[in-house]
């Protein structure tokens, strides 16, 4: 069993006990546990069950790379899935739930996969799921649903907060081991700003777990002395910063680094954000990361009480915790020998060390066997016997096929295949890496680094990140790249010899891909590379066999290393097992893509403070607050908010819509228009600069004078719309629709700016600087009139013209224009006054009968009257000649943007989809996008279509349903009907009719 | 997430500030162009794993839009310059010759 032991646990204080709930189960810890230490101190290996078969999963790992130990945390609004109970920290009340089993962990039903593991290969989703089609929605997709994905997703909204923050240092360290620490220290003698993180709570790394067994020396101190005066130096330096939980999460271009800062996890009730996201530009970055310890692939290696070596140590060293009574040890290397040693002296059995060298280790080997430890040397596990937690170990040759030379019992197996560099930051930016054959394994490539904006390298990785694993070497290494970074960031380190590392020498490693190195098929498929996801060895040898020779490929169709972990244990074992069934060594076969983050960080922490109403700026009108305590029914436009109708007491949305366009057309409506964009263009080029801009002739456009435009991509295709006001002879007021004005003006900047540069023309977006109100119906000239101040007249003011002068006191620019085919005047008074105006109007409309309209009511007004709108007549496909615009496309200019592209003769076929009105047979109202049905099928087997609705709506006017579409020579088959199928069910019958439904002759406006 | 540097405000910014506008020195064909200069003009672009020359723009700061020399598959930036020219700066040529010598873009070299 595991359990707390009487003694030890460098990290833990045994004086403070802690509290927590496992499954409901009521737990103790101490002061300084990791959930997993808490959990192997409660005797709960048993943490959770793999994603494919659902086999018993336990804790193997101590930190970051841990594949099985994954948990629900928390309760309600700070429920959160997919948490590593090797990294979160004990405190009082923690509530920790395991994952993916149903039932229960200890009963699952999934687990039955096991037993057809032999039917479920790598590659059994896409080669099972193909056929037969109808299977798909019915069988398949139900079954990959309810078994798809780790944990739950959380269902309330995150109590929590979480901030952003934004930091500049010349150098930043990642990782607080020794190598890091010696790293800054030789760095920060520069004088330059230095950051130093840490993904844990504690500075120091592994050098203290390891000193406990070799009794290795750094300047003749134990490494924990080392560490805390290294640390003290560090804080006292000025230019100096560092940080504990905080993990370097990913490298980007030019030296951007973003590092996560958990503030809070380990005390939920502190105040303050819970999580933080630095936002780093730094110069230079050293990446002090470590490396991770290897698993060994044999038959059985996924048992619960099967853990990797170091970590088993470090639950002794750190939380006086161990794993079990009786731990087989099994290596190809000498650190192992660490653990081995570290058990007998916390008074724990180790019945035997299995070392697949043939000659064994080095100093290490003899300390253990001094102690009384037997070792066995070119020796291998068989098999791991046990079905929910390891009782044993079958022993062989590691030369052989597997042949059963002895069975030992025990309760755990500390497995150690070599280790390999975290060189997931140095990669993350372009760091290529090489393929160290002494020591197994990938590490940086110092020639080849990410490389920054001047082109020279901006990472140095350090310590065993860097290759190095022996104490002295890392020592050496980190100093050299302190200095390094620092030179290459512009200072002058001081040049001090590194530290004085005492450490017991390692002998080589010997690389061990399989074990045995004959295994039959039977181990192999009980040797699993990917814990989490359930991969074995025989499934990347079939792959292989099958012909996915590319890492790439290899990885996506086994899923080996697809996982939370992202294979941070099963990368390398895989692709060397790749490799070999592809005969190739491995530098040849090469790593997949590391990719950020290091580890998973919080959805909070990456959306910051950006939540809720500062997500993102809301742009109001000056009328918005009277909207608002008017009925409002907002509608986002843009990033506007703009009502789409004004609902009163008593009634639905739809009935105000109905009444809003009934009172416009028949006395007097009130659109609050001030966002739609307003652009000055201004400059002896102005009306030549327009004339490119608009498919319409602009520069012709008399002074007080209006013009309908229309503007195209150099594609062709309709991009905007709006009415363009003369001011003067070199100034043009150009109004774009509501989301296009930021658009627009950048549009005319880069054409400006990149290609008629020359031409004397200023540009200016105005849209926020005026209030705009649409006053429109047959009552409009009375309620103006009433206001006084200045002449709008029929002959004073015509159609299309427009003034300035004072409206009841307000100083007013008035455009006759309309968008409603009513009587019409759009007033733009000074922002600052829009609110005082529109109050004005209101107060003096009353008499006249006066309601303010939304958006769907202009919507509905427009369609009666055949207006298309930008983004439903439109949608990027469609030229202004599909729209019977071909009036607005000016003859006698030789160019404007879209006019070549026009000429193609794809945009001159006959064939194109053109606009007509649809009106329903029996009144009812077509639904919105839908298609019109043809005669027979297409090549693809697909019903011909021959148009489809662009807007539909139910016109109160007309008191039927109105629609405007797009139709396969539509404007020459006014009459007939056509069906459209809706996604009801039913069939709608339209005919076909002239897309101006409403006062044809146009007499309503021009009054 | 790069840094490039304005070369109308000198201000050196993050990526973040600026937005990318694309193949830069393109030459706009209009009416009476052949139908595949027209095709070229709109959809042809280069996609080089090394010098490349770009458009930008400033467009979170003094919105102007310039050129940026610099090199896909190191990231280096070899140069800013104006966008009101119709080829890259016969300084900066040199310069990008220095540390990637026999290098062409298009007709540049
Ligand atoms: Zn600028």
């Amino acid at each position: 069993m595991s359990t707390r032991l009487a003694s030890g646990g460098r990290l833990i204080d045994r004086s403070k006990q802690v509290q927590f709930t496992f499954n409901g189960k009521q737990m103790r810890g101490h002061a300084g546990d990791t959930l997993a230490s808490a959990l192997l101190a409660n005797d709960q290996m048993m943490v959770g069950r793999s994603f494919k078969y659902h086999r018993p999963r336990g804790i193997v790992a101590s930190g970051a790379e841990e594949p099985n130990a994954l948990i629900n945390m928390g309760e309600g609004a700070r429920f959160e899935p997919n948490q590593r109970a090797t990294t979160t920290e004990l405190f009082n009340g923690l509530v920790a739930q395991s994952q993916n089993h149903w039932p229960s962990l200890e009963f699952d039903i999934g687990a039955v996969n096991t037993y057809f593991s032999r039917f479920l290969p790598a590659g059994f989703y896409y080669k099972m799921f193909m056929y037969p089609r109808a299977f798909w929605k019915h069988v398949y997709e139900p079954f990959i649903r309810q078994s798809a994905g780790l944990g739950r997703a959380p269902k309330q909204r995150d109590q929590d907060t979480y901030e952003h923050f934004y930091h500049f240092a010349d150098l930043v360290v990642i990782g607080g081991g020794v190598a890091g620490l010696q790293a800054a220290l030789a760095a920060a003698t520069a004088g330059q700003s230095v950051l130093v993180i840490e993904q844990t709570a504690d500075w120091g790394g592994r050098a203290p777990v390891d000193g406990v067994a070799d009794d290795s020396t750094i300047d003749g101190m134990d490494a924990d002395a080392w560490v805390a005066q290294a640390v003290a130096k560090l804080d006292a330096m000025d230019n100096v910063t560092m940080r504990t939980r905080t993990m370097g999460a990913g490298v980007y271009d030019h030296g951007y680094l973003l590092a996560y800062e958990r503030l809070r996890d380990h005390a939920p009730e502190a105040k303050g954000p819970r999580h933080r996201l630095w936002r780093i530009r730094t110069k230079q970055i050293v990446t002090a990361t470590g490396a991770i310890e290897r698993p060994l692939s044999f038959a059985g290696n996924d048992l619960p009480g099967v853990m990797l070596a170091a970590a088993l140590r470090d639950y002794v060293v750190n939380y006086g915790v161990s794993t079990g009574d009786r731990t087989v040890v099994v290596t190809n290397n000498d650190d192992a020998y660490r653990t081995a040693i570290v058990l007998k002296q916390a008074g724990l059995e180790v019945p035997v060390i299995i070392d697949a060298r043939p000659e064994g280790g080095g100093a290490l080997m003899a300390k253990a066997r001094d102690m009384g430890i037997r070792v066995d040397t070119g020796r291998a596990i068989a098999k791991v016997k046990g079905g929910k937690r390891v009782t044993g170990v079958q022993i062989c040759a590691q030369a052989g096929e597997g042949s059963v030379l002895e069975e030992i019992p025990c309760d755990a197996v500390a497995m150690s295949g070599g280790w390999s560099p975290v060189v997931h930051l140095w990669s993350h930016c372009g760091g290529k890496l090489i393929w160290d054959d002494a020591q197994a394994h990938f590490r940086p490539d110092p020639s080849r680094p990410p490389t920054g904006a001047s082109g020279e390298g901006f990472v140095i990785a350090a310590g065993s990140a860097n290759g190095a694993l022996a104490l002295d070497a890392a020592l050496a290494d980190a100093t050299a790249a302190g200095v390094a970074a620092a030179r290459a960031a512009g200072g002058t380190p001081d040049d001090a010899p590194p530290p004085k590392a005492d450490a017991l020498g390692e002998a080589a490693l010997a690389p061990v891909w399989m074990m045995p190195q004959g295994a039959n098929i039977k181990l192999r498929m009980k040797s699993w590379l990917d814990f989490q996801n359930d991969v074995k060895v025989s499934d990347v040898q079939l792959a292989a066999h099958e012909g996915f020779e590319s890492v790439e490929h290899a990885k996506r169709y086994t899923t080996l290393g697809m996982a939370t972990d992202q294979g941070k244990l099963s990368n390398i074992n895989g692709l060397a097992i790749l490799s070999d069934a592809l005969g190739q060594p491995i530098p040849v076969t090469g790593t997949t893509t590391f990719r950020p983050p290091y580890t998973p960080i919080s959805m909070g922490a990456i959306a910051g403070e950006a939540r809720g109403e500062i997500f993102q700026p809301l742009r109001r009108t000056p009328m918005h607050d009277w909207h608002d305590a008017n009925g409002a029914d907002w509608e986002p436009v843009g990033h506007w908010r703009r009502p789409y109708a004004f609902v009163r007491n008593g009634e639905t949305v739809n009935e105000a819509v109905m009444r809003e366009v009934r009172n416009t057309r028949e006395k007097l409506g009130l659109l609050d228009a001030s966002t739609l964009g307003k652009l000055i263009v201004k400059g002896p080029d102005a009306g030549r600069f327009l004339d490119m801009m608009y498919t319409n002739m602009m520069s012709t456009l008399k002074p007080g004078k209006c013009r309908y435009g229309l503007m195209c991509s150099e594609n062709g295709f309709l991009s905007d719309d709006g009415v363009v006001a003369r001011i003067d002879d070199d100034t043009w007021l150009c109004h774009t629709t509501t989301g296009g004005a930021d658009r627009i003006h950048a549009h005319m900047e880069e054409w400006l700016q990149t290609e008629w540069w020359d031409w004397k023309v200023y540009v200016a977006n105005v849209t926020e600087q005026l209030a705009q109100v649409a006053v429109v119906g047959p009552n409009a000239r009375k309620l103006l009139e009433k206001l006084g101040g200045m002449d709008v007249s029929r002959e004073a003011l015509g159609f299309m013209e427009w003034a300035d002068g004072t409206l009841g006191g307000f100083d007013a620019r008035v455009y006759r224009i309309s968008f409603s085919g009513e009587l019409s005047y759009e007033v733009a008074v000074p922002a600052s006054q829009g609110r005082a105006f529109w109050d004005k109007l209101m107060e003096a409309g009353k008499e006249f009968g006066v309601m303010p309209y939304g958006t769907e009511a202009l919507h509905i007004m427009r369609a009666e009257k055949g207006f298309i709108m930008i983004g439903d007549e439109t949608d990027g496909t469609v030229i202004p000649q599909d729209l019977g615009l071909d009036w607005a496309l000016s003859k006698k200019k030789e160019d404007y943007l879209g006019k070549r592209a026009q000429q193609r003769s794809h945009m001159t076929d006959p064939n194109r989809w053109k606009l007509v009105g649809l009106e329903t047979v029996d009144g009812s109202v077509l639904p919105d996008g839908a298609y019109a049905l043809g005669n027979g099928v297409n090549e693809n087997g697909q019903k011909v279509m021959i148009g489809r609705v662009t807007s539909t709506y139910h016109s109160p006017t007309l008191n039927r349903g109105i629609a405007m579409g797009l139709v396969l020579h539509g404007p020459d088959r006014m009459g007939e009907v056509l069906d459209f199928p809706g996604t009801d069910g039913k069939t709608y019958k339209a005919k076909i009719v002239s897309a101006v439904f409403y006062d044809p002759e146009g007499e309503k406006q021009n009054v | 997430m790069l840094i490039l540097e304005c070369p109308y405000c000198g201000v050196t910014g993050e990526e973040t500030e600026f937005h990318g506008g694309g193949e830069a020195h393109i030459k706009r064909f209009g009416p009476g162009s052949s139908d595949d200069d027209f095709h070229d003009y709109l959809f042809t672009r280069e996609n080089p794993f090394g010098v490349h020359f770009e458009r930008w723009r400033h467009v979170s700061g003094c919105g102007k839009w310039f050129h940026a020399a610099r090199c896909t598959k190191t990231l280096e930036v070899f140069g800013t310059y104006s966008a009101q020219t119709t080829e890259p700066p016969s300084d900066l040529r040199a310069a990008i010759s220095d540390k990637r010598p026999g290098w062409t873009w298009r007709e540049f070299s």
